[in-house]
């Protein structure tokens, strides 16, 4: 078991530098997962967490040690890669054994840790197979058990479910983290996919072209995301975004043209008049009914998606050039081209600089 | 589109029949030159049944052979020979699994210039170098050797060229999951570039197997003492014969003889060896 250390890594290929500082510290046992679209750097984290890429700038520690330039093999980690790795020509048993073979471990003890990670993953029957006779889901187990047999101090992930169809990937997402629950074993865990990433982490680390945007848990990265990349990236469908401006008394934000919300809770953050970009959440808009009492937006809208539970409107709102997505619960009965009305919890909204993107500002401070 | 039409089935098996016969007529002649006597086969007509010569002929060119011809027995040709082609073979392919795997797994100095030296060497086979090649074998004293039969003809752009281009197929997270495993890298090539190599080597031990076991000017350049002759110049040098009628019945049973291990080599290998041509396995 060990505890993981980044400070201000650098990632340069060539002249591109790729990744610009990341600070990130994994506590022992904890189950920190990176996220974000591709090209973020996340992948070329985690190789030079394993050795595999060389780190440019900035330090690598494993507990006190600081592997920076420590090879692979004797970093104490193991890595369980996106299309698995496993070697074609050897069983699943000899896959499993290979790096205990090569480490010189007594052929009992072998036998006995390859035994036990079988019978962990249910792979029991399987070990005389070869890869290529094996199924997705099987071949990610072997990939995983080729990993826990080392007994590492770190397990990284790097993109390990992203060849699986869906319905398999989310009972391995469930499989990896109680194993990962009962092994205790600290483990980064890089995926793209923003549901794995919500739910599988004790911590989340939001990637966006080569900078860590935010580190929190996932509760708090989805409620007080720290800027509009953030907001866009986790939530799905993603968080409408439109264009506003501070009222002058400071006490509203106004969105199109005279569309004015109450601020909870006015902050030194916001200035009077100041250009900002408002979030709201599709899941935080419900229906309403048109009323003098309440601030609503009218929606035209285009296209009813009905997805059984929810129900997702999509359409236009007058004077605002974006497209706004609504999540309601349940099956409304709403047609194609009909405006409905729209009303939000001013408690759910956030406010962004828009020039900076940072957030300045989310209602639940109020709270 | 395929016509499911009786005469262009008669025809196509008819062209495919004759295409048959004239491979194989040329050797039915051979097999049955083998088994006459030599003046029986220079009479016209030619015979085109067995005759009851085999053991006999077989007992002269294996043991004897004909000094007439200054051509030694057949079994130490054949011995030659398989040194020679062997020789060839492995030296190949371990030379130029050896060197594709450093260009493709080793980052050194001049790493695509020796890549680009080794493939123009595919411009100049051997015929195109054969007197600069002799000129070092001989000053190296390598004529008259089993050495000198094979060095020279090893070096292959062909094979590294074969075997680099299949090792870049290799995803790199094997090497990554070897790296992580804590496999060193001459470990990594024989625990796991090797074994996935296994049809390549195969289709390429035949391919050069023959290659080397069918070299005739070569060897015709590097030995004069006959304790080196192959048996493909063996062959040649029994019909060069001056003043007097060439032996068929002898030259025929060696060339025979000459055909059989290729022939071996190819029946032994053919199902890794089409395997090997057409997919790669992964």
């Amino acid at each position: 078991m060990a505890e993981l250390r980044l400070d201000n890594v650098i990632k340069e290929f060539g002249e591109v530098r790729v990744i610009h500082g990341v600070d990130l510290k994994v506590q022992d046992g904890e189950f920190v997962v990176v996220v974000g679209p591709s090209g973020c750097g996340k992948s070329t984290l985690l190789r030079m967490v394993a050795g595999l890429e060389e780190v440019s700038g900035g330090e690598i520690h494993i507990d006190e040690r600081m592997v920076n330039r420590v090879e692979p093999k004797d970093r104490d980690i193991a890595i369980v890669f996106q299309n698995y790795a496993l070697y074609p020509h050897m069983s699943v048993r000899q896959n499993m054994a290979y790096g205990l073979k090569i480490r010189k471990f007594p052929k009992q003890e072998i036998e006995q840790r390859v035994n036990d990670a079988a019978d962990l993953l249910q792979l029991g029957e399987y070990l005389d197979r070869r890869p290529n006779q094996l199924s997705g889901g099987q071949r990610q187990r072997v990939a995983m058990g080729r990993a826990i047999v080392r007994e590492p101090s770190i397990f990284l992930f790097d993109e390990p479910l992203s060849n699986l169809d869906a319905k398999l990937r989310v009972q391995m997402r469930v499989e990896i983290r109680q194993l990962q629950r009962r092994l205790g074993t600290t483990s980064l865990y890089v995926t793209h996919d923003q549901v794995e990433a919500m739910t599988m982490a004790d911590r989340l680390v939001v990637m966006n072209a080569g900078v860590a945007e935010q580190i929190g848990t996932p509760l708090e990265i989805y409620e007080r995301p720290a800027s509009i990349f953030v907001a866009g990236f986790i939530g799905s469908p993603s968080m409408n975004f439109v264009e506003g401006r501070i009222a002058a008394d400071r006490q509203s934000v106004v969105i199109g043209q005279d569309f004015s919300i109450p601020l909870p809770q006015v902050t030194d953050a916001i200035q009077a008049d100041q250009p900002v970009t408002v979030g709201l959440r599709p899941e935080d808009l419900h229906l309403t009914q048109e009323s003098p009492d309440e601030a609503s937006l009218p929606l035209t809208v285009d296209l009813v998606e009905v997805l059984g539970a929810d129900t997702l409107l999509h359409g236009q709102v007058p004077h605002l050039d974006t497209l706004i997505i609504a999540r309601l619960s349940g099956v409304p009965q709403v047609k194609n081209g009909e405006v409905v009305h729209l009303a939000f919890r001013p408690r759910r909204l956030h406010l962004f600089d828009r020039d900076s993107g940072k957030s300045l500002y989310y209602g639940q401070n109020a709270a | 589109m395929v016509e499911n039409n009786r005469w262009v089935k008669f025809s196509s098996h008819l062209i495919l029949l004759l295409g048959i016969a004239a491979v194989v007529f040329p050797i039915y002649i051979m097999v049955i030159a083998t088994t006459h006597t030599g003046p029986a086969l220079q009479r016209p007509p030619f015979p085109l049944l067995p005759g009851d010569q085999f053991f006999e002929n077989m007992k002269l060119v294996l043991g004897e052979g004909l000094s007439t011809a200054g051509a030694p027995p057949v079994a130490l040709m054949m011995f030659n020979s398989m040194v020679m082609a062997l020789g060839i073979t492995i030296g190949k392919i371990a030379i130029s699994l050896l060197s594709a795997y450093a260009i493709v797994y080793f980052r050194f100095p001049f790493r695509m210039f020796f890549f680009w030296l080794i493939f123009i060497t595919l411009m100049l086979p051997v015929e195109v170098r054969i007197l600069p090649t002799y000129g070092v074998a001989s000053s190296l004293n390598l004529l008259n050797s089993y050495v000198g039969l094979t060095l020279p003809l090893i070096a292959s752009a062909t094979a590294t060229f074969l075997f680099r281009q299949f090792f870049l197929t290799i995803p790199d997270e094997l090497l990554e999951a070897a790296r992580m495993d804590g496999a060193s890298p001459m470990r990594f090539f024989w625990d796991v570039v090797l074994p996935l190599s296994r049809t390549n080597i195969a289709a390429l031990f035949v391919i050069l197997f023959i290659y080397g076991w069918n070299q005739y000017l070569w060897p015709l350049l590097v030995t004069t003492d006959e304790r080196y002759y192959t048996i493909v110049m063996g062959i040649q040098r029994m019909l060069n014969v001056s003043d007097t009628v060439p032996v068929w019945n002898a030259i025929m049973t060696t060339a025979m003889l000459g055909m059989i291990p290729p022939v071996i080599v190819v029946l032994l290998m053919q199902r890794l060896f089409v395997k090997g041509l057409v997919e790669t396995e992964k």
